[in-house]
């Protein structure tokens, strides 16, 4: 058998009835529908204003098929904002509350809306059964300017009252342009394409690749480190100190500060403070000005004596320390530091001290690495107090400080 | 133009057709089904490409050399990135206009213009979403402004503008494409009906979903319309105020004001029309439309213009009046630097281009010369860019201290990107006038005359 011989003897599908105009399909619906028929339909090029009504259309679902799925974004909208910057992932905004709603009232309108209106096409589709690829109708050539300019009424013969002749005596009375009848698709084949079936089959299981691949990865232990597609700030070279660096004309890997700059901290404009000397150039021979000889610094220097002077000069001064000790023992030849309580010592210039200090004389180091400007001026003025512990008499001293060395 | 374009045009024939529906189908359908587009279709796509071309060249420079290489400078970080994309989201407002509230107010000459306009906003949109995707400054990690679980436990801060914004032109590029979508779908149908080829067949077969034109389907159809119509009304407005809330929220002078959502909104319309004007004069004349988008739908298009200018022309006005009234002392001297400081050329620009260009519509003769309208429509584009340059950049270049002041240099590459965004558009939009339907061929039907259905039994 044929297809056509196929088609011929099939079953029928339903009665075709094709109008010029909205009106003409329109008066014939009416019929239809007083007629008591339910398994029917009109088909038309655009919607006709008022068909609904002639053929007893009743009002689509589909508002409330909406209103449901804008409930549902609503919801996820707000579960959605909360649960991430409430409760999971906290996040202090204008310190505010953890969970301040107005601001997310915005992104609540966003996805209702966007929620809805995926439910409106959907949920359009799936009411008028669509996608819908094969229809009996398609068979009938005459049929295909129902997207162009011609309206076709069908009854279908699954109807429960549907009898072929009264049917079609029924059209016949609308005047219709061509009355035809419409048999069941026998021809195009229910199934898919065998192609299609393999291309799915090969698409489906190539999917499923990159998955077996980071299943894989998440067991295995690698050799190598993350792979960086794009490096980002992952690793962000810099430059050594002293080394070359292409960038700069100079290639100074280190910058000078620009011209005129002073550092904070490093401007040394008090001569006294810095260097030892007074306004003419002389060792001076009191504290600088922004010091005080007070019992705060008396004690830094001595904390500051007992840890850099003591080791060769002792606690007393006398140059008697432990280096001095270890290195007369070893016998090796020594320059012995010297008694802080000589007369030269005891006459010197307070600068000149601090000047030694800082920059060292013999094989005495410097520490102006060590101690800042003011520490080592509080040094000269503990060793100043050492030093006067040796001479001033006890007819020097107050009743009060007289009782305290009984 | 007309002369020319007869000697080449395919499309000024007689209408093949012995009804006004049938009519209304050829003068569509045979857009595509011509085996060649006119002319003047292969010379703009020529045109659109180099500049695509331009596009992709520079915005592949900006992501391999970083986006130093735009001029953006501090305080002006914001550029011309950010000016072109609130100037194409703007641009995408007028389509989701003419569909949704136009459908809503009944005003039924809409459907001439509203297919395209819709693929208008779409297309601008895309441009739109390609700029802050760029200027991010890592353009591979996008990804991160979505609520996505990741490895860092981190998620999106849903109280920034700049969250909402994604969100909102994210809804609204959604939201448009499905309402652009359903629309085509009976004139998908009817390509397909009318196709000879099976490819062609297949392929509008396929996104016709099985459309064969039922009332009970059309009756679903149209409340479905009429449902996403009343979700992007509310939608359209919604987005360029977000937009609007990336500057109105910020304390920034010049910024800083509570007129901005409106303003912005009303802007977004009026160079929206703009833009469908320039677009529409050319598709009817070379696509041989003009019974369709007739000089009516023209001349209305006009008087929106102008009425959407004079809102615009308002907003201006009130921002000097409220920054003299506010007393501020900064957001005075924002507003007088806007008009007479280093900026002010950009500013009298615009109020050249938005506020005194439209004026010309109060006369029937210019809202009806289709010269003047389409020149008209270009002079509001470019002052529609200006106004979101001068927002913009007046704003960050002066704000309050003096020793951060600055100045936005713009860079070739900058140029380069903005005109490249205007391929991108044109390219995707003349690909829609060829291969989708761009007129709403089943909506056009329905509001004839013949169209109707006369009832002797209920008069209404």
């Amino acid at each position: 058998m044929t297809d056509q011989d196929a088609q011929i003897s099939a079953p029928l599908h339903g009665i075709l009835a094709e109008y010029d105009t909205p009106t003409a399909v329109v008066k014939a619906s009416k019929k239809v529908r007083d007629a008591g028929y339910t398994r029917w339909d009109t088909y038309t090029p655009f919607p006709i204003h008022g068909i609904e009504k002639a053929m007893g259309i009743r009002m689509t679902i589909l508002p409330w098929f909406v209103m449901a799925f804008a409930l549902i974004g609503l919801t996820v909208a707000i579960l959605l904002q909360w649960g991430t910057n409430a409760v999971d992932y906290p996040w202090i905004v204008s310190g505010k509350p953890f969970w301040s709603w107005p601001a997310n009232v915005p992104i609540i309108f966003e996805l209702t809306v966007l929620y809805s209106a995926f439910a409106t096409l959907a949920g359009m589709l799936a009411l008028n059964n669509l996608p819908l690829p094969a229809h009996p109708l398609d068979l009938k050539e005459r049929f295909r300017r129902v997207t162009d300019d011609k309206f076709f009424l069908l009854i279908e013969a699954r109807d429960p009252k549907f009898d072929e002749a009264r049917v079609r005596s029924l059209l016949e009375d609308t005047a219709p342009v061509v009355l035809d009848e419409v048999r069941e698709d026998r021809t195009s084949s229910d199934k898919l394409p065998r192609a299609l079936i393999y291309v799915g089959i090969v698409a489906g299981v190539a999917s499923l690749v990159p998955f077996a691949l980071f299943a894989q990865a998440r067991t295995q232990k690698m050799e190598h480190g993350r792979r960086h597609l794009v490096w980002d700030m992952d690793f962000t070279p810099s430059y050594k100190a002293q080394a070359d660096n292409p960038l700069y004309e100079d290639k100074r890997a280190m910058r000078k500060p620009p011209e005129g700059t002073v550092a904070r901290g490093l401007l040394n404009d008090d001569d006294q403070l810095h260097l030892g000397k007074n306004a003419q150039g002389n060792w001076a021979t009191t504290l600088p000005a922004s010091m005080s000889a007070d019992e705060a610094t008396m004690k830094l220097g001595q904390a500051q004596f007992g840890i850099y002077c003591t080791p060769c000069h002792g606690f007393a001064g006398e140059g008697n320390g432990m280096v001095h000790k270890r290195a007369s023992a070893l016998g090796q030849g020594w320059v012995p530091p010297t008694n802080l309580h000589e007369q030269r010592i005891r006459t010197m210039a307070a600068g000149e001290i601090y000047n030694t200090i800082t920059n060292g004389i013999r094989n005495m180091p410097g520490y102006g690495a060590q101690m800042d400007d003011s520490e080592r001026w509080a040094v000269v003025l503990y060793l100043r107090a050492l030093q006067k512990s040796r001479t001033v008499g006890a007819s020097q001293l107050s009743d009060a400080e007289r009782s305290q060395l009984k | 133009m007309a002369t020319a374009a007869s000697t080449t045009n395919p499309y000024n024939g007689p209408l093949k057709g012995d009804n006004p529906f049938a009519q209304i189908t050829d003068n569509v359908s045979r857009i595509m089904e011509a085996p060649k587009p006119p002319l003047a279709w292969y010379i703009a796509m020529a045109f659109a490409l180099s500049l695509l071309g331009v596009f992709g060249a520079s915005l592949g420079y900006v992501v391999w050399e970083g986006i130093g290489a735009w001029g953006h400078v501090h305080p002006v970080a914001w550029g011309f990135p950010i000016v072109n994309f609130v100037f194409w989201v703007g641009i995408g407002h007028a389509g989701t206009l003419i569909s949704a509230i136009l459908f809503l107010l009944r005003q039924n000459w809409r459907t001439a213009i509203n297919r395209f306009a819709e693929a208008m906003t779409i297309f601008a949109v895309v441009c739109a979403a390609v700029f802050p995707g760029v200027h991010i400054g890592r353009p591979w990690l996008p990804y991160w402004m979505f609520p996505i679980p990741n490895q860092m436990g981190m998620w999106p801060q849903f109280r920034s503008p700049l969250e909402w914004d994604v969100f909102a032109v994210g809804t609204y590029a959604t939201v448009s494409i499905l309402f652009w979508y359903m629309g085509m779908i009976p004139d998908f149908a009817t390509f397909r009906d009318r196709s000879t080829s099976t490819v062609r067949r297949a392929v509008y077969g396929i996104v016709a979903m099985g459309w064969r034109g039922s009332s009970r389907q059309w009756h679903r159809y149209e409340r479905a319309y009429l449902l996403l119509a009343a979700l992007a009304t509310p939608l359209v407005l919604s987005v360029h105020s977000v937009v609007s809330f990336d500057f109105a929220t910020s304390q920034l002078p010049g910024w800083h004001t509570t007129i901005f959502p409106p303003y912005f909104v009303a802007g977004a319309i009026f160079g929206g029309f703009a833009m469908v004007v320039v677009l529409a004069i050319p598709a009817r004349q070379f696509f041989g439309l003009k019974k369709i988008i007739t000089m009516k739908h023209l001349e209305l298009m006009a008087k929106v213009i102008l009425g959407t200018g004079m809102l615009v022309g308002y907003a201006y006005a009130m921002e000097m009046f409220v920054a003299w009234y506010s007393g501020a002392m900064f957001e005075q001297f924002a507003f007088v630097n806007r008009a007479f400081g280093n900026y002010a050329w950009s500013y009298w620009t615009m109020i050249f281009c938005n506020v005194a260009s439209p004026q010309v519509f109060w006369f029937k003769k210019m809202r009806t010369n289709v010269w003047v309208i389409f020149t008209v429509g270009v002079i509001v584009n470019v002052g529609m860019w200006f106004e979101r340059f001068v927002i913009i950049c007046t704003s960050l270049a002066r704000d309050f201290l003096p020793a951060n002041w600055g100045e936005l240099i713009p860079s070739p590459v900058d140029y380069a990107t903005l005109g490249g965004s205007f391929g991108l558009f044109f390219t995707l939009f003349l690909l829609f006038c060829r291969y989708m339907p761009m007129v709403a061929m089943a909506e056009v039907k329905a509001f004839i005359p013949e169209g109707h259905a006369h009832d002797e039994d209920d008069h209404h």
